[in-house]
């Protein structure tokens, strides 16, 4: 195995004689490390629009009377007559963020980041399995990002039934207009989108279990690898299963067939549809969709794990536990499905039987986070921009996944579904959690994707911002979803009955500004520090993994010599034998050092 | 003017901004110079102490928020089934927050105490079987409990009893718009399909149904206190969802199936707006509705209607654009009310009759359907 890689090692000197072009290096590069760059500035992007327009939507809900010119300028005279936003555009800006920080910014944006970047460089491969797969699967994944942005110029507007586009509402122009053209366009994007995620997650799967390099067992593979790798499985189990229910939906839409659709009376007529059900759509939806909010999950965990344990200057607490608990996370994801259809009109039965596995799913989410507190207990915590993200994420998901105890629960859920509630508990659990997981990543990995350091102080500046607005803007959406205020609501003005939760919509809506405007900060950082950052020394976080034993200038290859040879686990930090508080993978053991975990 | 405040807003944000990274600064003075970007034991000194501010942070707004916005959440059930729901929701929020004010107390206070000094050295704690067997088992545990009281509770509710006495009411759904249709004396909905939909007949009642000819269609939902109210659901066209916060009830609707929920409310709506909690609540809401009036009268629009309570049912699974005003009103009546109530309504076979009739009607023989003879199937499709 060194001996292969030493010879890959000298192909690769060949290779860097041959002039890259500009094309072949930063446009259609089959090199990780430039895929992984090109997903999370693509990633960033389609934040910067998701999040603009959660803005907009909060505006709206807060000052549901007033006209803003703001709204008039982006959504133009034709949404936004004289600044007063109409109501289905509401819905549309409301379905269009909801998928948009799905699956391009937390599945593709995070994963597509991340496990690119650190899959070859931290099981010490040369590239992923297959390169060119890679990068159709980042062109793929580009091409359904701007098939998804161009519905939002189609005359009759974008997808607006809710990102969860459940049927008949999605299946018929008459009940909407943006399930015309703009859901043509929604699903075409996504059936493209889950091609890409699918040669992503398949590349991945064949590099972790094929090309870790000599003494990189699976048990000493870091975290972040683990995650990545159950991730991408749990990705090729379930993201089928959505582009068949897409399918089986354009089927309905453009073909007459009857999927989803039974005995439906819309516009003055009886349309022909006979034999369908939108419940079955529902089941097929959430076959991916639960799985889904674990995809976004797990990476972000991955990666806090990673960040905790570096920067604790301590091994990750229950490092086989954390493996076991992943998988069982991962396992018991894919049947708990039905605790987003408790009232949907399917059998009750089916409905104990989906709160029993929601339930269960508490346990190894308690487990991870009381070994992410150990892991910080009787630490020399360096509170890095990335640290202060990571210790974040463990606070927002308990706060968050505290209340799925709740919704979980299918007796409680009848009367919070679909309230303001849910949205609290997803945004805290997956939305910020993932967010947080991600911005430690960028902050954490900066060096290794740009060579450069970002500012540490607009770093922490980011982090408080954040960390205030996000508690700021979901924690009181708990008590107006407790008062019973559905969500999906362009005002609530026709409810006296709800006319005491206004003041708290506008506290809600006066912190998601201010968070909003406050990423500001974060894109000057990133942006400014790549091309004027500080220039980073090799390995600035005094780092285990193998990533940090590559050149700070990114090669093919990675590794300018053989690739390196592991002897340890990556968490020896603050070994008792060692003078220094960390040990590389790559340090041979001592002649009698014992392995002094299990 | 909103246009300057704005400005103004966003220049004293940078101007904040600019400040606090001054502060970050300002801590720097007197270490040695680092220009790495990692962080230095003044670093971790202020972060934190921050670490530490930000447990008094979430402590505040718990407890801010539990007083200011605890009072808004729903209350008092006005269903039978409604108090076993609450008291597992608050058996659950004690035990969330239980563990809620632990596990963050030992985030941020570990953050603040383990802050790292250079020179100083983590414990090397890699694992141990007992502690992790210890938070696998106590959730295990806890969660068994929720679990087990959680089914009962469900089986209670969900599982409906048709051997039971109770008043069948067909809640029908389209945009944007509720109707309700009793089953009549016979208590047996008529069969229906949008099918049939023709005329005055929306909601697609089979006229020739034997069962359908003393159903009576409204746009108010009138239901007894103190009898089990069986509610069969259809929609038209898209998906809706019958949402009756006050009976702790929702179900979807579902076009071309027919779903279900009983509960039996306990409160009438003259009684329920007479609980002191609702007092309260409708009078803060008038007070809120006074101001805003004033301030529409001052710009020339027209004074807000007072608020009194009434149940309402809304809408809660996005619908179309105007799902946001999706509402029928509830009024739960005393046993005598609703039964004078519902002879008052006009039954569906006879409005039938009358639309179609081509000449004036002669007699009005239409209470004779009444004896029409029930089977006892269930009649709705």
């Amino acid at each position: 195995m060194s001996a292969e890689g030493h010879d890959h090692g000298h192909d690769h000197e060949h290779e860097h004689h041959h002039k890259e072009t500009f094309i072949t290096k930063y446009i259609f590069s089959i090199d990780h490390k430039m895929i992984a760059k090109q997903y999370l500035i693509t990633g960033i992007i389609m934040g910067i629009i998701g999040i603009v327009m959660s803005m907009l939507f909060r505006m709206q809900l807060a000052w549901p009377e007033e006209s803003f010119k703001i709204f008039n300028v982006l959504l133009g005279d034709k949404w936004a007559p004289d600044g007063v936003m109409k109501n289905d555009v509401y819905l549309a800006l409301v379905t269009i963020h909801g998928t948009i920080m799905v699956f391009f910014v937390l599945t593709a944006g995070l994963s597509g980041t991340f496990s690119n970047l650190l899959i070859p460089l931290q099981i010490g491969a040369r590239d992923m399995a297959s390169g060119f797969m890679n990068m159709i699967s980042y062109w793929m994944f580009f091409l359904s990002a701007v098939i998804m942005l161009s519905s939002l110029f189609v005359e009759a507007g974008p997808a607006s039934s809710g990102w969860t586009i459940y049927p008949p509402l999605s299946a018929l122009p008459q009940a909407i207009p943006g399930s015309g053209m703009g859901m043509t366009l929604w699903l075409i994007s996504m059936a493209i989108f889950i091609a890409s995620s699918l040669m992503g997650s398949l590349n991945y799967i064949v590099t972790v279990i094929n090309l870790r390099t000599k003494g990189m067992s699976m048990t000493r593979l870091p975290l972040t690898i683990w995650t990545f790798f159950v991730t991408a499985i749990i990705g090729v189990v379930s993201f089928p299963v959505l582009l068949s229910a897409a399918l089986l939906l354009i089927f309905d839409r453009s073909f007459g067939t009857s999927f989803f659709l039974s005995d439906i009376y819309i516009a003055g007529e009886v349309l022909h549809y006979q034999g369908g059900s939108p419940v079955l759509f529902e089941h097929l939806f959430w076959f991916l969709g639960h799985p889904e909010v674990y995809i976004v999950i797990l990476p972000a965990m991955g990666l806090v794990s990673e960040i905790l344990a570096t920067n604790s200057r301590k091994p990750i607490f229950g490092y086989r536990a954390m493996i076991m608990s992943v998988l069982a996370i991962a396992f018991l994801s894919t049947i708990v499905w039905g605790h987003h259809m408790f009232i949907s009109g399917m059998n009750p039965f089916l409905g104990s039987v989906f709160t029993f596995t929601t339930l269960l799913i508490a346990i190894p989410s308690a487990v991870k986070a009381f070994n992410w507190i150990t892991t910080l207990w009787k630490g020399n915590l360096q509170l890095n921009p990335a640290m202060l993200f990571s210790i974040g994420m463990i606070s927002t998901f308990i706060t968050g996944g505290l209340t799925g105890i709740i919704l979980g629960d299918s007796t409680l859920d009848i009367n919070v579904h679909d309230t303001y509630f849910v949205i609290a508990h997803f945004h805290l659990v997956m939305g910020i959690s993932a967010l947080y997981g991600m911005f430690g990543g960028i902050y954490h990995w900066f060096p290794k994707m740009f060579g450069r350091m970002m500012d540490k102080n607009l770093g922490y500046v980011h982090f408080w911002i954040t960390a205030i607005c996000a508690y700021g803007v979901f924690f009181p959406m708990h008590f107006i979803g407790l008062a019973g205020l559905p969500r999906r609501y362009y005002t609530n003005t026709n409810f006296p009955l709800f006319d005491d939760l206004q003041n708290v919509n506008v506290l809600i809506t006066v912190f998601a500004l201010v968070g909003g405007v406050f990423q500001l900060v974060f894109l000057y950082n990133f942006f400014a520090s790549i091309f004027y950052g500080k220039k980073a020394v090799q390995n600035p976080w005094k780092s285990n993994t193998l990533e940090w034993t590559t050149p700070v200038e990114h090669i093919h290859g990675n590794w300018p010599g053989a690739i390196p040879e592991v002897h340890r686990w990556p968490y020896d930090y603050s070994n008792p034998n060692h003078d220094v508080d960390f040990v590389p993978q790559n340090v041979p053991m001592k002649p009698g050092e014992e392995v002094l975990h299990h | 003017m909103t246009s300057l405040l704005v400005i103004i807003v966003l220049v004293l944000l940078a101007v904040a901004l600019w400040q606090l990274t001054k502060i970050f600064d300002l801590t720097q003075v007197g270490s040695s110079v680092d220009n790495s970007q990692v962080a230095n034991d003044n670093d971790n000194n202020v972060q934190g102490y921050l670490m530490f501010g930000f447990l008094a942070f979430i402590y505040i707004l718990t407890i801010y928020g539990l007083f200011a916005w605890g009072g808004l959440v729903l209350h008092t059930p006005a269903s039978e089934h409604g108090a076993l729901v609450d008291s597992l929701m608050n058996i659950s929020w004690v035990l969330l927050f239980i563990v809620q004010a632990i596990t963050q107390v030992l985030i941020h206070y570990f953050s603040f105490k383990y802050r790292g000094k250079s020179g100083q050295k983590a414990l090397y704690f890699a694992d141990n079987n007992k502690l992790e067997a210890v938070w696998s088992i106590i959730p295990a545990v806890v969660l068994a409990g929720l679990i087990l009281y959680g089914l009962y509770a469900w089986t209670n509710i969900m599982f409906i009893d048709d051997e039971e006495d109770t008043v069948v009411i067909e809640l029908y759904a389209q945009q944007f718009k509720w109707s309700a249709r009793y089953a009549g004396e016979d208590n047996v909905l008529g069969k229906a399909n949008v099918r049939y939909i023709e005329g005055i007949n929306t909601l697609g009642v089979d006229m020739s149904d034997p069962n359908a000819q003393d159903d009576i269609v409204v746009s108010e939902l009138h239901i007894p206190k103190g009898r089990k109210v069986h509610f069969k659901m259809r929609s038209q066209d898209v998906l809706h969802s019958a949402y009756m916060p006050h009976f702790r009830a929702q179900m979807n609707c579902v076009p071309g199936m027919v779903t279900e929920f009983a509960f039996e409310p306990i409160y009438t709506t003259a009684e329920y707006r007479e609980l002191p909690y609702m007092i309260e609540k409708v009078s803060h809401i008038n007070e809120l509705r006074a101001q805003k009036s004033t301030k529409l009268v001052a710009s020339g629009g027209t004074a807000l209607d007072p608020y009194t309570f009434d149940y309402l049912l809304l809408c809660n699974k996005i619908c179309g654009a105007s799902h946001y005003n999706m509402q029928m009103k509830i009024i739960v009546d005393t046993p005598e009310d609703y039964k004078k109530w519902i002879k008052e309504q006009a039954i569906l076979a006879v409005q039938v009759k009358e639309a179609n009739a081509p000449a004036p009607a002669i007699g009005n023989e239409a209470p004779a359907q009444d004896s029409v003879i029930v089977a006892p199937v269930v009649a709705v499709k």
